[in-house]
């Protein structure tokens, strides 16, 4: 597999590094691929535009951080204004509206995600934005397997909190096109 | 029995490797960039029948470790820059009256309070000269979780086995870094297990009489035992001495120990060493930036190779002098200004062909910052 490096940005509390540790842990613990994970500590991790540095691959990971990430999720403007620049040209820009105007183009696939309004539409609780986020990234990029980060979920919360989070989870994936090439059934 | 399978934190990854390695006390003031450490063991220490306590500040953290490990526990303690400084005094203490000792201390810029949350390799020498006087000591470091457990593990036995602190220099990357560790199922390490006396009650125990090869078996201080444990300079009943006969004895003890098993202390890795033209020396999580470097010039047939340490302390000079020898260029990949450079200069053949690939603003040093510095190096320019 190509090496797959992801930026995800916001403020604190957003859930951004939750999301960035769930996705490289079901690619560790259960893709059985490599996966390392950072992240920005310190006052702008509690606000201020926080950070975390993904890479996932079948190859030995060595430096590991992300200079330049295939896939940029920014989820408040101040997110965008001080990392949209360093996208890999052509990789993958994930935006919500609520959060994130576009001032000007960049040179990348724009997906610009209602994760927010989705998710207070169809189950009215903001603490799952972030696993809904996570779903999008899993649609948009397959980097690994569905049931692997369903594993990973299952691993924080259980009964009705692993279950909202699995319904904002397929929201998430709906919202960029559906479970067409992901294998929702393999469990 | 399985190995187990984690995703994990550098810091938790030391915290499994001193678990494996039978901690049973830990004494520690949480500081960033070490505070995963403390939290981590304050749950799963008591779990397993051992002790956590949260000292009042890291001096007493030190002597807590200090006394426990007199009564017979494996100890540790874990911290970053402020706090070491804090712990130097009676880590001379612990070296002087030889007591086994693990102190880990998770780099951060300094000095003073510096700067806590950014990267930085610059307690290298405080390791090695922090504490006053004469003396040698041990400290080893680690790239990835794998080697942070495993080094850990190290440094419990090298303690026990030489009765001496040993100093895991770990930095910010890569104790806050999540990656995979695997930990390996009991007994697939050997542990080493302290040297403990023959002396039965009753019988004259000398706590510092060294055997003939060196080692001094230790008696559980509260056991069956009484003996004095200071740190002065001090005979063999371990009572206060001025005698010079006695004085020369225990410094050279005391050095030669450690500085005498130079090559059995002595960890590390090399990578494409055999033919290569430029060798870099690193360590730690810069380790990591040079190895992206060498395998993605390996690719295109440049021969770049690198030597990563892993002990610091007893500096392996003669590895490093033989490993060198026939690069053109030796480049330091290291974040401070200079202090394994030194070191490296001082053990090759010819120091005028070592240089310094360096990072002090608390980024994180990068393959495009070390590429740029070798394109000099090589004569190519900016």
């Amino acid at each position: 597999m190509e090496k797959c490096r992801l930026v995800f940005s916001g403020s604190g509390g957003q859930g951004v590094i939750t999301t960035a540790i769930i996705l490289a842990e079901a690619a560790v613990l259960f893709d059985k691929i490599k996966a390392v994970q950072s992240q920005s500590y310190g006052p702008e991790a509690r606000g201020g535009a926080t950070r975390s540095d993904v890479i996932i691959s079948d190859q030995q990971i060595n430096f590991p951080k992300v200079p330049q990430p295939n896939v940029l999720v920014c989820l408040t403007q101040l997110a965008y204004n001080k990392f949209s620049t360093i996208i890999r040209p052509g990789g993958i820009l994930i935006t919500d509206p609520k959060y994130v105007v576009i001032e000007s183009k960049l040179a990348a696939r724009h997906h610009e995600i209602p994760i927010y309004k989705s998710v207070m539409d169809q189950i009215g609780l903001p603490i799952v934005c972030s696993t809904c986020l996570l779903g999008s990234v899993l649609g948009l990029t397959k980097v690994v397997q569905y049931k692997s980060i369903v594993k990973s979920l299952k691993l924080r919360f259980s009964g009705k909190i692993l279950e909202t989070n699995l319904k904002s989870l397929d929201l998430g994936v709906g919202l960029v096109g559906g479970f067409e090439g992901i294998d929702k059934l393999a469990m | 029995m399985e190995k187990s399978v984690k995703f994990v934190q550098g810091n938790e990854a030391c915290v499994e490797g001193a678990l494996y390695a039978g901690l049973d006390f830990f004494a520690g003031y949480p500081i960033t960039p070490s505070t995963e450490i403390a939290e981590s063991l304050s749950f799963r220490l008591p779990k397993k029948g051992g002790k956590f306590i949260q000292m009042e500040d890291e001096i007493s953290s030190m002597c807590a470790i200090i006394g426990a490990s007199l009564t017979g526990s494996k100890v540790m303690t874990a911290t970053s820059g402020p706090g070491f400084s804090l712990m130097q005094e009676s880590l001379g203490y612990a070296v002087m009256a030889e007591i086994p000792c693990v102190i880990v201390n998770v780099q951060r810029g300094g000095p003073s309070t510096g700067i806590p949350t950014h990267i930085s390799q610059g307690d290298v020498m405080q390791a090695r000269w922090g504490t006053h006087g004469d003396h040698s000591i041990v400290a080893m470091t680690a790239s990835t979780h794998q080697d942070v457990f495993d080094i850990t593990v190290d440094a419990f036995n090298i303690s026990e086995t030489y009765r001496t602190p040993v100093i895991l220099l770990l930095d910010e990357v890569v104790g806050h870094l999540r990656e995979r560790l695997d930990v390996p199922p009991p007994g697939d390490i050997p542990l080493i297990e302290r040297l403990r006396t023959s002396c039965s009650e009753g019988i004259d125990y000398h706590p510092y009489l060294p055997r003939e090869d060196g080692r001094l078996p230790m008696s559980d201080f509260g056991g069956v035992h009484r003996f004095n444990v200071t740190g002065l300079y001090h005979d063999m009943w371990g009572f206060p001495s001025d005698n010079p006969g006695v004085v020369q004895g225990l410094i050279r003890h005391l050095v030669d120990k450690i500085q005498n098993n130079v090559n059995l202390l002595a960890r590390y890795k090399e990578y494409h060493l055999e033919d290569a033209e430029c060798i870099m020396v690193s360590y730690g999580a810069s380790a990591r930036s040079a190895l992206h470097v060498v395998e993605s010039r390996r690719v295109r047939g440049e021969k770049l190779g690198l030597l990563e340490l892993q002990t610091l302390w007893p500096f392996p000079e003669q590895i490093v002098r033989e490993k060198c020898r026939n690069a053109k260029h030796i480049l330091v990949v290291e974040m401070n200004t200079g202090q394994v450079m030194e070191m490296v200069k001082s053990s090759v053949d010819d120091p005028g062909k070592v240089f310094l690939a360096n990072k002090v603003d608390g980024i994180f040093i990068s393959p495009t910052d070390i590429r740029n510095i070798l394109r000099v190096v090589q004569g190519k320019g900016v």
